[in-house]
Formats: C-alpha cells, sequence, structure tokens
C-alpha cells in the first residue's frame, strides 16, 4: 500500500489538471468515510454493551475540543503523535514497514533524561541542557532505528517485526537502567531516573498551555513534507518505495537511502521522547511507554503517510485521548475504550484501502487516456 | 557453586517446557497459515484476547477447559476477520496484522478489566518427576497437558503436510496460486481457513499463559510471545517438528531471568527479560541470509523478501 502512495504521487497529471484533483478528492475521501464508517461500527458496539453512543460521542467533542482548556489539552498530546506518526510515515514512503516508533520514543526520552543527570548536577545554564537532551535523544533514536533499516538493506531481516522487537529491547534497556543504577532513591513506587527539576523544564509556547514539542513536530513535517515532495532526495527514496528494482537499476543508492529514511524516522521518535521527559514527566520512568509509538503508526496509515496530513491526524487522535480520561469518569467505562475505538478504526482504515481506484467517482471521465 | 548451576538449569528445564507451550502452539498456528501463503502478523492479539477469554470463561464456568475451547474461539473470530480482510484486494497483510493486534490487544483490556482481581480455575498439571524424589526436579517436571497437545499437533501437521490430500492443498496455494487455481482449488478459501484455523491455535496459546503460567490475567500477561512466535516460524523454516524445537529454545531464554533470580542473582534482572527479544534479533538476523531458509520459504510468501 504504501507504494500506493509513491505510485500516486509519481503519476504526472497526464489527462488534464483535473485528475490530481480526482487523487486529492479520493485521498481525503476514502479516509474520511473509513473514519465514519468505524464511529457507526463503534456506536453500535457501545449500543450492544448498553451505553449511549451518542453520549459517547458529545464527551469526545467536549473533551477534546470544546473549550480552550480541552484544545490545549488536545494539541498537547497530538505533540509525540506528530512525531511518532512521521516516524511511521517516512520509512513507509520507501516501502518499509517500521512499526519501531515506540522504542526509539522510549529510548530518546531516557537517553534525554540520563544524560541531564551530570548536566543538572553541574548546573550547566538550562537551555544549553535541553539542547544537549534534545540532541542526544534525536541521535539515539536516529541510530536506532537507523540500525533496523540497516538490518533490512544489509541482511533482509523483515523490519516489521525486527522494529518491533527493537522496541521491546529499549524498554528492556530503560527498566535496566531505571530500576539499577539510574534510579532516584526518592522514586519509592515508580522507579524513575532523577528529576530534571522545574528550572530545567522546557515550557509552553507563550500564551498557551501547549509545550514546544507541538511546535516542533509541526515544523518537523513541514520540513520533511518538503523533503519528500520536493527534492531529489523525495522522489529517490519514493521511487524506490514504488519499485526496488527500476530504483536499482537506476543506480539509486537504495541501502543509503533505506537507512537514511530510518534514521529520520527514528531521530523524530527520539524527539517525542525528549519533549515527554523535558516538558512532561521530568524524568524518564515507564510513563514513557504510553503506546504513542502504536498509535502513531495508525495516525501516519489515516494520513496516508502524508508528512503534511500527520498534523490534523494527530490533533484528531490527540483530542481522541485527552477525551478518554472524561469518558471513563462519565461513562464508567475502562480505559482501553479508546484502544478499541483505535482498533476498529484501523481495522476499516485498511478494509478501505480496497476502495482506491475503483469507486467511479474518482475516476477520469473516459478519454481514453488511463494514468 | 556447582549445586547453583544445577539449580539454575532444573529451573530452566521447567521453565523451558512451561514458557514454551505458547510459543508452540502460535508458531503452529503461524506455519499452517504461511504454508498457504498469508502472513499474519497479528497473532500477538489472539493470544493476548485468548487469554482474557479463556480466564473469564473459565471464572465463569468453573472449568479451565471451557476456557480454553472458548480462547480458541475467539482466535478463530480475529483469524477468520483477519483471512477475510486480506482476500480483499490491494489490502496489505503485514499492515492488516498491525491492526488486529492492535484491536486485539483493544478487545482484551477493554472486557479484561472486570477479570484482573478474581481468582479463576485453573489448568492441572501433571506430575511427571516425583520419582525422581528431588523437589526441585519434580516441580520442573510438572508438565500441563496442553505441552503434549502441542508436540502431538506438531508431529500430526508434520505428516498431514506431507500424507494428505489437504496438507498437499495448502502447501501448493503458498508455493504457487496459479497452479491451484489450475486445480480448481479455490486459493482465497483455502487461505481464509489456513488463517482462521492458525488463529485457533494461537488463541489456544493464550489460554496456557491465563489458565497454567503464569497463570493470572492482567494486561502485561503478553509481551510480545506472539511476535517472537511469528519470528521463530522463519527459523524453524516452516518445519512444524523445528517449531517444537524452536519454542522450547525459547522457552529456556525466557526462562533465563526467573531462574537466575531463584538463586539470588537478581542483578540485571530486566536485561536477562530482553534475552528472548535479543535472541530472536540474532536468529533473524543469522536465517534472514541464510539459503536453506530461501529454499523452504512457501513461494507466494513476501516476509523473508
Amino acid at each position: 500500500m504504501t507504494a500506493e502512495t509513491a505510485d500516486t504521487a509519481a503519476i504526472p497529471a497526464k489527462a488534464g489538471p483535473s485528475l490530481g484533483l480526482l487523487r486529492f478528492a479520493e485521498a481525503v475521501s476514502i479516509p474520511i468515510g473509513a473514519l465514519v464508517v468505524s464511529a457507526l461500527l463503534f456506536a453500535l458496539f457501545l449500543v450492544a454493551i448498553g451505553k449511549d453512543p451518542l453520549q459517547f460521542y458529545q464527551l469526545i467533542w467536549t473533551g477534546g475540543f470544546g473549550s480552550s482548556f480541552s484544545i490545549q489539552n488536545s494539541l498537547q498530546r497530538a505533540a509525540p503523535l506528530i512525531l511518532t506518526g512521521l516516524a511511521f510515515a517516512i520509512p513507509a514512503r520507501i516501502g518499509l514497514t517500521m512499526i519501531g516508533g515506540e522504542g526509539a520514543l522510549v529510548l530518546g526520552g531516557f537517553s534525554a533524561a540520563a544524560i541531564a543527570i551530570p548536566l543538572v548536577s553541574n548546573a550547566v545554564p538550562p537551555p544549553l541542557t535541553l539542547l544537549v537532551m534534545a540532541l542526544t535523544a534525536v541521535l539515539t533514536g536516529g541510530l536506532w532505528v537507523g540500525f533496523t533499516g540497516w538490518l533490512k538493506y544489509a541482511r533482509g531481516v523483515n523490519e516489521t517485526i525486527a522494529s518491533l522487537l527493537m522496541s521491546y529491547i529499549a524498554i528492556a534497556i530503560m527498566n535496566f537502567f531505571v530500576e539499577g543504577a539510574l534510579r532516584d532513591p526518592a522514586s519509592a513506587n515508580k522507579p524513575s531516573t532523577m528529576p530534571i527539576g522545574d528550572a530545567y523544564r522546557i515550557g509552553s509556547i507563550p500564551g498557551t498551555d501547549v509545550h514546544w514539542g507541538f511546535a516542533a513536530g509541526v515544523v518537523l513535517a513541514l520540513l520533511l513534507w518538503v523533503l519528500m515532495s520536493r527534492t531529489t532526495f523525495g522522489f529517490a527514496a519514493r521511487m524506490t518505495g514504488g519499485n526496488l528494482r527500476a530504483a536499482r537499476a537506476q543506480g539509486l543508492p537504495v541501502g543509503w537511502l533505506m537507512v537514511v529514511c530510518c534514521a529520520i524516522a527514528g531521530a523524530a521518535a527520539g524527539l517525542a521522547g525528549f519533549f515527554e521527559v523535558a516538558a512532561i514527566h521530568g524524568q524518564a520512568n515507564a510513563s514513557l511507554v504510553a503506546g504513542y509509538g502504536f498509535t502513531g503508526i495508525l495516525v501516519a496509515f489515516l494520513a496516508r503517510q502524508n508528512p503534511l496530513a500527520v498534523i490534523p491526524v494527530a490533533i484528531l487522535f490527540g483530542a481522541l485521548a485527552a477525551a478518554g480520561g472524561v469518558i471513563q469518569r462519565r461513562m464508567g467505562m475502562p480505559d482501553a475504550t479508546i484502544l478499541v475505538l483505535q482498533g476498529m478504526m484501523f481495522v476499516v482504515l485498511l478494509v478501505s484501502e480496497t476502495f482506491y481506484g475503483r469507486l467511479k467517482l474518482f475516476q477520469p471521465k473516459a478519454t481514453g487516456q488511463r494514468a | 557453586m556447582d549445586n547453583a548451576l544445577v539449580t539454575v538449569l532444573i529451573a530452566m528445564l521447567g521453565g523451558a517446557i512451561r514458557v514454551s507451550t505458547p510459543f508452540m502452539f502460535v508458531a503452529l498456528g503461524e506455519t499452517l497459515t504461511e504454508k498457504s501463503g498469508r502472513i499474519n502478523l497479528g497473532l500477538e492479539g489472539n493470544l493476548v484476547l485468548g487469554a482474557m477469554v479463556a480466564y473469564a470463561v473459565s471464572y465463569l464456568s468453573g472449568n479451565a477447559w471451557l476456557g480454553v475451547l472458548a480462547a480458541g474461539g475467539s482466535g478463530i473470530f480475529l483469524g477468520a476477520l483477519h483471512g477475510y480482510i486480506c482476500k480483499l484486494p490491494r489490502v496489505n497483510d503485514i499492515a492488516v496484522g498491525i491492526a488486529m493486534m492492535s484491536f486485539g490487544t483493544g478487545l482484551a483490556f477493554f472486557f479484561g478489566k472486570p477479570f484482573i482481581q478474581p481468582t479463576a480455575p485453573r489448568l492441572d498439571a501433571i506430575p511427571l518427576g516425583d520419582w525422581t524424589g528431588n523437589p526441585a526436579l519434580a516441580q520442573a517436571l510438572q508438565v500441563n497437558p496442553l505441552f503434549f497437545v502441542g508436540i502431538a499437533l506438531a508431529v500430526f501437521m508434520f505428516w498431514a503436510f506431507r500424507n494428505t490430500r489437504w496438507g498437499l492443498i495448502v502447501r501448493m496455494t503458498g508455493d504457487s496460486a496459479a497452479s491451484a487455481k489450475a486445480m480448481g482449488v479455490s486459493v482465497d478459501l483455502v487461505r481464509f481457513l489456513a488463517t482462521a484455523a492458525g488463529g485457533f491455535l494461537a488463541g489456544i496459546g493464550g489460554a496456557f499463559l491465563s489458565l497454567y503460567y503464569p497463570g493470572s490475567w492482567n494486561q502485561g500477561l503478553s509481551s510480545g510471545q506472539g511476535l517472537m512466535a511469528v519470528a521463530l516460524v522463519i527459523f524453524a523454516r516452516w518445519d512444524p517438528i523445528k517449531c517444537i524445537f524452536a519454542a522450547l529454545l525459547f522457552g529456556a531464554a525466557g526462562a533465563l531471568g526467573p531462574s537466575l533470580q531463584s538463586i539470588g542473582i537478581s542483578q540485571g534482572y530486566y536485561f536477562f527479560n530482553a534475552a528472548p527479544y535479543i535472541l530472536t534479533l540474532i536468529i533473524m538476523i543469522i536465517s534472514a541470509g541464510s539459503k536453506a531458509a530461501a529454499r523452504d520459504v512457501p513461494g507466494e510468501l513476501s516476509i523473508t523478501k
């Protein structure tokens, strides 16, 4: 399916300007249709277990977008999702199904918290400390996922399984240090690294309560959109994703492209981990393993692997996450409710893939020319 | 020191037998599915949902074996859903696997919430080691009947793939969809049934987790066993008998951390917990480049390409 995305983008609009528009309409309508269908299915599910679907969707609306507080809460939760969404979308463009975002986020966040310990205790100024933390997280994440990409290229190791295994290993590495050498003795119930302290927190975008991770995510999404659709690097990557053999025959450095795309993905997820530590938790602990990496996969699929589309989709899922707590309290439903909804969306969304190119509405009028 | 080593080895033997069973069932299910030419990466979802359903049904009915059966049923549900979606044109089976993983886990967590606290009747083990007179060994040789069911199943599958008409049809569908079609076999139907049956087995594997070892239901019950079992199939080269040995190896690796803890080495417990994942990764790296694996892979499968 990743190949299709590349196809769609690579096909020049031969049949006049309307073809590009039709493709765009198709790429927007089918995912939205899938969302609506999964919302209806979930409503049936709610009715079946004796809950009120209207109340559910109303709570999602008020909990996600109903007040300025809830909007800011949604944007805050969207920040890591933009970054982990990008972490899936970029390798997908080159034909790799990398699901290691969770591991890169955890390890990025952990390495940032770990490197902060000596810096904070030596009273290095906060801006410099935060910069070093961010760079460490980006580098760790990039190397982590880049290595998986290299395994795929050099050894032909299935990248989907390998990247998920790497996530489990990443979580084990963090637990190993957090429960051992780097444990803050004060963290009795929830083993954590030393807190970085309030002076070292990264703070919010002025005038809001939304931390800087959201801005960073938006900027990175824009940059990666330019990289993937407006540069020769992006073209080469998409071509590799569309047809690996053709790309090789053209003499493209396929392996290098794969490793770089994966490293970018890991860097994005690592950055998400940095913001989780520097803006939310202030230390590394099990809270980093919050499933952002996995929700990011769904975000990227819904965005059809387009970095720009990742932003609004991530905000939507941020709102879902923000509303989760309200739904739990008001409707007495378990916190896994959102997981069920997301799983249903994911399944329906993949089913909707089958409609691309098959709906009459989005096909150019027969002119004898087929793209 | 010698004594400690023996303790660790016995604990690892017992651990290998205990821990390997879910690996075994998931790997056998995946072997069946992959032999028919389809990948189901989502068996982790079947495993978790199976564990929850088994525990819930066992608790509500008071009969653990009824729980095992229900777990298989939930596995069929997810497997059939996967099989149905994958036969639609332009749908990527790897992606569907990821989706089923999160859907199955989500359902399990949702419906499993009320069952975290109560204690359900568990499966009984067969004490095979009482004659040894060594309590540690006797404890290690407490073997669950499902372990033997798994071994019998592997032998049966090994035989059936070679010697029965059904086995031939599954293999042919996996090796060349075109020749299966030419023989008048419905490729979609064979793959659908193979995926549903594979899901059934993975569900049973989940029942073992919640009803025998570790023997309770909670959200952290399975951490990637389903996924590792899928990777294990490549290592076992789609051979049911080799799946058993691979599962035992993984079981032993999984038992390393707890075994060392039993003699008081708790340093690096979390690191040893990562051993199965690292082992899987190393095995994948080794077997990915191997010519033998390339020879045995079902022709229609894209997992090793």
